[in-house]
């Protein structure tokens, strides 16, 4: 895909101003934050699930090589077939080659960010072959010829009455006269689409939550039981994954799983969570002829034994740009690339590069959240701050830093959006200062921060004192 | 597979992670993680007495949206299944697979018509027997195979599964000891599904809607 994070000041700006998006993206914080932590509250346990997931993580990354044999001779004891793929491109390849050999000419897919980030779809458009999105989102997103502004929510940034005029667009088969007023009418017609093209597609393409190194076991967690029919009812089943996503066993499986719907959705556990090892068995009666995997490398092991090899430790929950406030503000797609938010701040620059993707790690107001809230427990903001190290290095930081400054005046200028970004940085903040309550740079402002201290916040905004002090206008935008 | 492809990507997460030729303590670490299958923090919630724990799997399955019936044994099922959709003005037909703890239940007293094998994508309704379940969080489990075709688990409008009372476990840890048991160690069955209520989709407006791409309603016979 074409990548716009050099953009991302003016995809802001432009975010800012578009109606429709700002009005999709108050359903962020409503569908989210709230099920997240009450999700959390419900199992006296969930921290320190989070301490054994993270703990899981970093042992399999520090014997990643040792996982990855295993794994991968697993899945030819059950018949099944690895790629290494390079890159994109190469996966690309790599897929075509599969696609001819089959000769196929249709490909459903189940929801899968690595065929984003490998820009499969338009790929296969060029060869002949039809990709066909099959999650609700995902397909929503295709009709519209966009990309997902979220990594569990793809399209988010758009409204019912958008989906409802994308539909009569482009399902002409269909009575024109028909109510698609509600919701559930939409969701009916979509599964009714979308349900021959399952049984015809040559290739069913997932991604994968986990590959799991004892069994061979690639597993997908889903709500609508798309990637299940996918995988299923086609005769190939191809799964797309990078390298970071092996674990070692079932049971280390079933502790991430524990925090990971809790993490995304609210969930106690996903709908459907599908473990799937090698292709259909001489005995069953339905499942795929074939079943290879697709590992991806592209710019993942260069992290490894870095800074930013926690990045690594990330399970694509989501929970962290659905507490960010820039994210909240400016959408998915401001950040110009595949992965949006503080995870895509990190891991953009990491896969794109520092020169196309250097601004990203700017649009934080550091307040903490995503860190409080990733069940992984990655430093995010840390990470962001280690790639403004190194874009100063690189002699890109005087425009970064104009650029910080610049969205704090923007958020400035927008007191109502100002104050709900830094009342919950403030708390952060405060920390942050620590016992001598000065902030030697503060986040968004470096280029001034950087000369002078601030007084650390006292952990009330300026406006919430005020308006307790009396000023009942205060709190008024 | 590209050899050479895989020979890179692995020298360079071999320097990233410090390997060396020898590295008996890495590969030592590995080994024993693959053979022991440690369990991590198992949440309290579970770890009940077999009531207790049946009733905690009917009431998380219910949370997740679920239907659940007690049934006294396999004999009730038929009936169970022909009220159900005659409550519901549905045809009384359904699809099932080979399961041979199914195989000897007369549906003969009913109206239901009974068909065998993997759904086409046809079929309104179907019955499946699961392997196990979780009451931490009301999850199902079931394997693939020509007993219970994974395909009868989406396709159908209303799923319909029996589940002994005797297998619901605490946690999914359990279930997993269970498979390895029954498939030996390291190996699976080509799926194993684990289904937590019906299908669902909040892509609209965050808006939580059941019956997505898989059923629409899931209603839970436990046996016994
Ligand atoms: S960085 Fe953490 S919170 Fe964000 S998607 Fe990854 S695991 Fe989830």
């Amino acid at each position: 895909m074409q990548i716009t994070s050099q953009t991302f000041k003016a995809n802001t700006v432009k975010a800012l101003a578009d109606v429709d998006l700002q009005r999709a993206l108050r359903h962020v914080e409503k569908g989210f934050i709230g099920k997240r932590q009450k999700a959390a509250d419900a199992l006296p346990e969930f921290e320190a699930l989070r301490d054994s997931a993270m703990a899981i993580k970093q042992h399999t990354l520090k014997h990643l090589d040792l996982y990855i044999d295993a794994y991968v001779e697993k899945v030819e004891a059950s018949g099944g077939k690895v790629h290494f793929a390079e890159d994109a491109d190469h996966a690309r390849r790599i897929f075509l080659d599969i696609a001819r050999r089959r000769k196929a000419k249709t490909v459903t897919k189940g929801k899968t960010m690595i065929s984003e980030e490998i820009g499969l779809n338009k790929f296969l458009e060029q060869n002949g072959i039809t990709p066909v999105e099959t999650d609700l989102g995902e397909y929503i997103i295709q009709l519209r010829d966009e990309h997902p502004s979220h990594i569990i929510a793809p399209a988010v940034h758009i409204n019912r009455d958008q989906v409802e005029a994308d539909f009569r667009k482009f399902h002409v088969d269909l009575d024109p006269e028909r109510d698609l007023t509600k919701p559930e009418t939409l969701l009916s017609e979509a599964r009714q689409i979308l349900r021959q093209k399952y049984g015809e597609a040559d290739i069913g393409v997932t991604g994968a939550n986990f590959l799991i190194a004892e069994t061979g076991t690639s597993v997908i967690v889903t709500n609508e039981g798309n990637g299940d029919l996918t995988q299923l009812l086609g005769k190939c089943h191809v799964v797309l994954a990078s390298l970071e996503k092996i674990v070692p066993t079932l049971e280390d499986t079933a502790q991430i799983l524990r925090v990971l719907a809790r993490s995304a959705t609210g969930q106690e556990m996903s709908v459907y969570t599908t473990l799937s090892t090698g292709p259909k068995r001489a005995e069953d009666r339905d499942g795929p002829e074939e079943y290879h995997v697709i590992l991806l490398d592209n710019g993942r092991s260069n992290m490894l034994g870095t800074e930013f090899e926690d990045m690594l430790r990330c399970i694509r929950c989501g929970a962290c740009m659905n507490h960010c406030p820039v994210y909240h503000a400016v959408g998915g797609h401001s950040y110009g690339w595949v992965y949006p938010g503080p995870m895509g701040a990190v891991l953009t620059p990491s896969l794109i590069g520092v020169d196309k993707a250097g601004h990203l790690p700017n649009a934080s107001t550091f307040c903490g959240r995503c860190e409080a809230v990733c069940p992984m427990r990655i430093p995010l903001p840390k990470m962001m701050r280690h790639w403004r190290e190194k874009e100063f290095e690189s002699h890109l930081q005087p425009t970064a830093a104009r650029f910080g400054l610049g969205v704090w005046a923007f958020f400035a200028r927008r007191p109502k959006l100002y104050r709900s970004a830094v009342s919950f940085a403030m708390p952060a903040l405060k920390l942050l200062g620590g016992r001598k309550r000065r902030l030697r740079s503060l986040p968004l402002a470096g280029g001034w921060t950087k000369w002078r201290d601030l007084p650390a916040p006292e952990g009330r905004t300026f406006m919430q004192a005020y308006a307790q002090s009396g000023h009942a206008d205060g709190g008024r935008s | 597979m590209s050899g050479s492809t895989r020979d890179a990507v692995m020298g360079r997460i071999r320097r990233a992670v410090g390997a060396t030729p020898d590295d008996s303590e890495r590969r030592e670490a590995v080994a024993a993680r693959l053979a022991g299958s440690p369990k991590g923090v198992i949440p309290k919630r579970g770890q009940l007495a077999p009531a207790e724990r049946l009733a905690l799997f009917v009431d998380m399955a219910r949370k997740a949206d679920a239907t659940v019936v007690e049934i006294p044994d396999y004999a009730a099922i038929p009936d169970e299944i022909a009220t159900y959709l005659r409550e519901r003005n549905l045809p009384a037909e359904i699809k099932m697979g080979d399961d041979p703890r199914l195989a000897g239940i007369d549906f003969s007293e009913t109206a239901l018509s009974v068909a065998k094998g993997p759904s086409d994508g046809d079929d309104l309704s179907s019955l499946s027997h699961a392997e196990g379940a979780i009451a931490e969080s009301g999850t199902l489990m079931l394997t693939s195979g020509p007993d219970n075709p994974t395909s009868l688990n989406f396709l159908p409008e209303y799923h319909f599964v029996v589940l002994k009372a005797e297998d619901v476990a605490g946690d999914m840890e359990s279930l997993f000891a269970g498979l390895r048991e029954r498939f030996g160690k390291g190996v699976m069955p080509r799926s194993v599904n684990f289904v937590t209520g019906p299908s669902r989709s909040a892509d609209i407006e965050q808006t939580l809607l059941l019956g997505a791409h898989g059923p629409r309603r899931l209603h839970i016979l436990v046996v016994g």
